[in-house]
């Protein structure tokens, strides 16, 4: 008791980490998915998580999010073992894939996920506002657009108002224009207090991010900003230069073999 | 156990069938029409003096039948598209207790059943003249602890299959034997001993016992009430089988 209340209260003046991840392994059957990654994630940031499809980045967040059951070392969240149920009312989590259901309206879906947390009609609204779907409210889930579905399974996170977000892949399939909306709606986030965890294989969206985690092939290549990342990878372009990091691990600085899937 | 977590999931589970105009057409209309037809079925069949009508026998079976099955379908497709659409396990990261869940789903299909089975009680008891010797009000009882013994079999069975096509096939393996051996078809003194033993422990056989204390006693028997406890229990032995089945973390 006294520890906590200790930790509470050191945890009100500075963000301290919202993750702490030490010598982390995830082993599905007999793949080696994450291979002792030791990171943290800061709360009031963003942090990106980068890397190749199959690097990892989805094992590593369901791990974050208590989803997926670790092989050994430790994730804390919040001060806390990850996955525990004094966590659920903290953390949010945003699959790859909508997770919603088509057949409701969209109120009714974040008004289901808000009825987790307590919220009330006007924070359902909020969410709902908050992802720039309060004229689609009443609509059915199943007749809004692949962006707009998407925002919708955003809405369902958001109602929550979690400590800790966990972002697969949020801006896949947005348009330009919402996509750099949603990295403003992020950085207010950020700016409040949360955590985010947004993972990208795309690139030039690390440049949003406070810093960045990336992931190759179930390893941690690096944790930096993206300045670092321009500067160690000797391009401004960060594409370039996370493609220059690849190849120097890979010990092959040639630009031919740019394969970088794992199977 | 949260009941505002609870009952918020009967009302999105309600809500979702609320958009869905055919299966309720369907759910409500359709054991009313085949009823109709068993009806019309035994219309002109010759009776010795005293015999009761075989509609009266056979309606009355069919009453705690239907809900079952269609309870039984309609859950697990229903639980079967939350497993593979991600809706699940968004909702097993949230605080959400998974006997809300099932409870909540249990709830939402039991109002749609005492629906279902009022439709048809009504139909078989005011157009057709269902002789029963009971209340229709325990006949309705019956129905709906059958459908929440199929919603709870439903949910159990939809952690069995991956596809839709898949759920579909636990019909004939977990609905069609029950039906068979319940007394429907052949009095269950007459079946074979090993025949007999099993539908002594099929959930459905307990339904059908019940509703016949209904049909021929006035007031409600102390084996009716035994019946309906016996199914209760394996209603609640079968929800917590099927919460054994969700898990919060994949290996």
């Amino acid at each position: 008791m006294i520890n906590r209340t200790a930790r509470h209260a050191a945890e009100q003046p500075g963000p301290g980490p919202a993750v702490l991840a030490r010598d982390l392994h995830v082993t599905r059957g007999r793949t080696k998915i994450l291979r002792g990654l030791d990171f943290t994630i800061d709360a009031g940031r963003i942090t990106g998580l980068l890397g190749p499809s199959g690097s990892g980045k989805t094992t590593l967040m369901r791990a974050i999010v208590g989803a997926q059951r670790i092989s050994s070392g430790t994730v804390t969240v919040l001060g806390k073992p990850a996955g525990s149920a004094a966590l659920r009312h903290e953390v949010g989590y945003v699959t790859q894939s909508p997770s919603v259901y088509p057949d409701l309206s969209v109120e009714a879906n974040v008004r289901y996920f808000g009825a987790m947390h307590r919220a009330t009609a006007a924070g359902t609204a909020e969410a709902i506002a908050a992802v720039g779907l309060t004229d689609f409210a009443r609509q059915r889930t199943a007749d809004l657009s692949g962006g707009q579905f998407s925002r919708v399974s955003l809405a369902c996170a958001l109602v929550a108002k979690p400590k800790l977000l966990v972002l697969d892949e949020p801006t896949v399939g947005l348009d330009p224009v919402l996509r750099a909306e949603l990295w403003e709606r992020f950085a207010a986030m950020a700016e409040s207090g949360t955590a985010l965890l947004v993972s990208s294989h795309v690139m030039e969206e690390a440049s949003h991010c406070s810093s960045l985690l990336l992931l190759r092939n179930g390893e941690l290549m690096a944790g930096l900003t993206p300045a670092e990342l321009g500067e160690r990878g000797h391009s401004a372009d960060l594409e370039q230069a996370f493609l220059h990091l690849i190849r120097e691990a890979e010990g092959r600085p040639g630009r031919n073999h740019n394969e970088s899937q794992v199977a | 156990m949260n009941p505002r977590m609870m009952l918020a999931t009967s009302r999105r589970v309600l809500e979702q069938l609320r958009h869905d105009h055919r299966s309720i057409a369907l759910i409500l209309v359709v054991p009313a029409l085949l009823l109709t037809a068993v009806y019309y079925l035994f219309e002109n069949e010759t009776l010795p003096p005293g015999m009761p009508r075989t509609f009266d026998r056979v309606g009355l079976m069919m009453l705690a039948i239907f809900p079952f099955v269609v309870m039984f379908l309609v859950t697990s497709i229903t639980m079967l598209r939350e497993r593979t659409t991600g809706t699940l396990e968004r909702l097993l990261t949230t605080p959400i207790h998974k006997a809300d869940l099932l409870f909540g789903y249990a709830i939402a299909f039991s109002v749609m059943a005492a629906l279902q089975s009022l439709v048809a009680t009504a139909v078989a008891y005011w157009v057709f003249n269902l002789d029963i010797k009971g209340s229709p009000g325990y006949v309705v009882m019956i129905a709906v602890i059958n459908a929440v013994l199929g919603v709870a079999l439903g949910l159990l069975c939809s952690a069995f299959a991956r596809t839709e096509f898949q759920a579909v096939q636990f019909m004939p393996v977990v609905v069609v034997p029950q039906i068979l051996l319940c007394g429907l078809f052949v009095p269950r003194e007459q079946m074979n001993e090993v025949l007999e033993n099993i539908s002594n422990v099929l959930p459905l056989t307990f339904s059908v016992d019940a509703l016949k204390e209904i049909a021929t006693n006035e007031e409600a028997t102390r084996l009716m009430w035994d019946d309906a406890t016996t199914i209760g229990i394996i209603v609640l032995v079968v929800l917590v089988l099927a919460s054994l089945t969700l898990r919060r973390q994949t290996r």
